[in-house]
């Protein structure tokens, strides 16, 4: 018998050989990145086709996608890179699209004072390429989607569970029938997606609460829980700044079930206070060596000495930065925690230095 | 420090010069941006146009207008490859960009020699000890007599014929040099470091081989096959006798001076920007000719600042040469005709042992070499001009 599956995979991984050996020392990927780099598949990159304007500080990217860019799960985010004046920069934003969408879409609010968000938002022409992260996160919704549902997200927290409820009222809208969304921001023309909330909204029935802080002051647990009496029986998606995450937090802690509250933090936490002592840290693979301040990320140091260290999203979430502790310790600048134990696997970009230390890098 | 033409500056002088340098590249770092990554997208665009091209027009490699394109293309592209990209890249001039795709850590160029080995030996061992005689093993890469404080061995007498060789087959005499057979001999390499070395050397250098030799050759169908073949020869011959030449005319050439090891006790980062600037040469030329030498033509440059874009090279060149004059120093630099026939007399000079060198070499020199603390190779080169005060 013969078994052509066989044959055709060894022919196809021998085609593959002659194209490598054709194009070695490089890749034929380097030469088809060359041509357009929306094609490589070592360095996934999409191109922006169309730029849509949310509000004054919000846009959207609709991004065309090469061949080997994943399909995101509703409320994931992306590793964005972007070229500045020469230097690429990495940031995560969530996918706004649904996974079905032609166009991969990311939502992108410019932080005052942020050079990569604010080049983003308000500076990205039609043609731009951006290199892509895979899609990650855990901030997604499971299957069988639950009965009773509970959004509550502020200002640029809307992103991830935009993503979701796109998704839903394109593909199960009855989900939607008995869910709430409490959305919180300064002023109604603040409000990111604001339009397509409310008609969404009244299209598959979910009650939408918006709640505009400039006028009712800011969300806390008391104000969500007179709004939604019966969120001790949801299952419950809340984004947003880190203060009302971490109210959320203590109150489903103390009065309801921290299981049933699932959360996404967009801005890291601030650094414990006296996180690291900082010192030397080498990074081996690299061979690069440098002074790491107190509180600085090792991640940043070694960047900064020139070092190619992997990175996603620079704030301890999506886990693509890590490597082994060789010799000496680290404190996690969020939690202030030490860890010395030789072979633990440490995240640079929320890993300090506490005195001299060696990461396989 | 005891260097002949920088003898005339005090330690003060001397830090102050490091200071200037330092500022010098501060400025530049500072000032990288996208003009710059523009630059390198372009070069790696170009010559990858021209690789395509040349590989294209092989294939009919039988019709002779296609062949003498295709092989000029070729040559062409591999000179870029090496030296513009490759030997620039893998010093890290790019990373500040921190693009996977053009690191130093990331990067393998299209020579026999992995890149791993080879930034180790030019990288470290050449850019930090600069023509210290016992250190720098570039100095001659340890087959040459190129000072007349390297011991004379009758071998050397045959050194014009195989320097020679040496251009022709460049490629691979960097690939073999960096095995650093010499040092196994003298048994401070062991036998296992060796070994991994030569296989890594195979590994590479088989694959290069195979894409040159073979594959494309036979591409071109069985009757172009040995006119392709010969094309690859030719194209790396040509890229191999460049390098040789620029390389050389980097450190070799009348006026660039050598150092005995004592020079490196206790240097401070000042005097070791004298000895980067007085160890080596510059070629003069234009915009064009620099690229096509990886911009090596500016070797000063290079040397004081090795992962400054060397986009910039020429940019900061006059800046460098003003302050040379300004403390007194030499600033060798000359077009590569001249300075490649300097390189050679010196090779045919240092055949010869010492005292039938020194005969020959009274006739042109002005003043004896004999007297001075280290030997100054700067026959033709003028006298710095000294410093008030």
């Amino acid at each position: 018998m013969v078994h052509w599956r066989e044959i055709g995979s060894r022919a196809a991984a021998r085609a593959r050989d002659v194209a490598n050996l054709l194009t070695t020392p490089l890749l034929p990927d380097d030469m088809l990145g060359t041509l357009n780099p929306v094609w490589s598949t070592t360095e996934p990159a999409g191109r922006v086709v169309a730029v849509r304007r949310e509000t004054a500080d919000t846009s959207t990217l609709l991004i065309q996608t090469g061949p080997r860019h994943h399909r995101h799960r509703p409320g994931q985010y992306v590793g964005v890179g972007t070229r500045l004046d020469g230097v690429w920069h990495w940031r995560t934003y969530s996918a706004t699209s649904r996974p079905d969408d032609r166009l991969l879409a990311v939502t992108v609010t410019a932080i005052p004072g942020g050079t990569v968000s604010g080049a983003l938002a308000h500076a990205t022409p039609v043609g731009t390429v951006l290199r892509l992260g895979p899609p990650a996160g855990e901030f997604v919704l499971p299957e069988p989607v639950p009965e009773k549902l509970l959004f509550v997200t502020a200002g640029s927290g809307i992103t991830p569970v935009m993503g979701m409820l796109r998704h839903l009222a394109a593909t199960r809208p009855d989900s939607l029938a008995g869910a709430v969304a409490v959305h919180c921001d300064r002023t109604a023309e603040d409000v990111v997606f604001g339009a397509e909330l409310r008609a969404l909204a009244s299209a598959t029935g979910m009650r939408l609460v918006e709640r505009h802080t400039a006028l009712d002051g800011r969300l806390t647990p008391d104000a969500l829980t007179s709004l939604v009496p019966d969120w001790a029986a949801r299952q419950t998606w809340a984004c947003g700044p880190a203060g009302l995450l971490d109210d959320l937090g203590d109150w489903w802690d103390r009065h309801g079930d921290a299981d049933v509250l699932h959360v996404e933090r967009f801005v890291a936490p601030r650094p414990a206070a006296g996180a690291g002592t900082g010192g030397r840290v080498r990074f081996t693979t690299s061979k690069v060596e440098t002074e790491a301040a107190p509180g600085e990320p090792l991640m940043l140091a070694g960047e900064t000495a020139g070092a190619l260290l992997p990175n996603g999203c620079r704030m301890g979430i999506c886990h693509t930065c890590v490597g082994r502790l060789l010799s000496g310790a680290v404190t996690n600048l969020h939690t202030g925690e030490l860890h010395d134990t030789p072979g633990e696997p440490v995240r640079t970009c929320v890993s300090g230095a506490a005195g001299d230390v060696e990461i396989e890098l | 420090m005891a260097t002949l033409t920088a003898d005339h500056l005090t330690d003060e002088q001397i830090e102050a010069l490091g200071a200037e340098l330092d500022a010098l590249r501060a400025e530049v770092v500072a000032s990288l941006g996208e003009r710059d990554a523009r630059y390198i997208h372009k070069v790696i665009k170009t010559q990858r146009a021209l690789e395509v091209s040349a590989r294209g027009l092989l294939l009919f490699a039988k019709f002779p207008p296609a062949w003498i394109a295709g092989t000029a293309a070729l040559s062409v592209a591999k000179i870029l490859e090496n030296m513009e990209l490759g030997h620039n890249i893998m010093h890290g001039q790019w990373d500040w960009m921190r693009d996977p795709k053009i690191h130093s850590t990331t990067w393998e160029w299209d020579h026999a020699c992995a890149s791993e080995g080879w930034k180790k030996s030019h990288n470290f061992e050449h850019h930090t000890y600069t023509n210290v005689l016992g250190k720098d093993r570039d100095l001659g890469y340890s087959i040459m007599r190129v000072s007349a404080d390297q011991e004379w061995h009758p071998a050397h007498l045959m050194q014009p014929v195989y320097n020679q060789l040496l251009a022709a087959f460049f490629e691979w005499g960097v690939a073999f040099y960096d095995l650093e057979f010499d040092l196994v001999k003298d048994g401070t390499k062991s036998k296992e470091a060796f070994k991994a070395d030569a296989m890594r050397l195979w590994r590479k250098a088989r694959r290069q081989l195979a894409k040159d030799f073979i594959l494309y050759p036979a591409m071109s169908g069985p009757k172009g096959f040995l006119a392709s073949a010969a094309a690859s020869l030719v194209a790396n011959t040509v890229r191999n006798f460049w390098a040789h030449a620029v390389i050389f005319c980097g450190h070799f050439p009348e006026g660039v001076e050598t150092f005995p090891e004592e020079q490196l006790e206790g240097e401070t980062r000042g005097q070791w920007y004298v000895r980067q600037m007085m160890g080596s040469a510059n070629l003069s030329g234009g915009p064009l000719f620099h690229t096509m030498t990886g911009n090596l033509s500016h070797q000063i440059e290079h040397h004081i600042f090795p992962d400054i874009p060397s986009n910039r090279y020429v940019e900061i060149a006059p800046r460098v040469r003003e302050i040379c004059k300004r403390y007194g120093l030499n600033y060798t630099t000359g077009p590569l005709t001249k300075q490649y026939g300097t390189v050679l007399r010196k090779i045919s000079r240092y055949a010869l042992p010492r005292r039938a060198e020194q005969r020959a070499a009274l006739a042109h020199r002005t003043r004896s070499i004999a007297a001075l603390p280290v030997r100054s190779e700067a026959p033709e080169t003028q006298q710095p001009v000294r410093l008030a005060g």
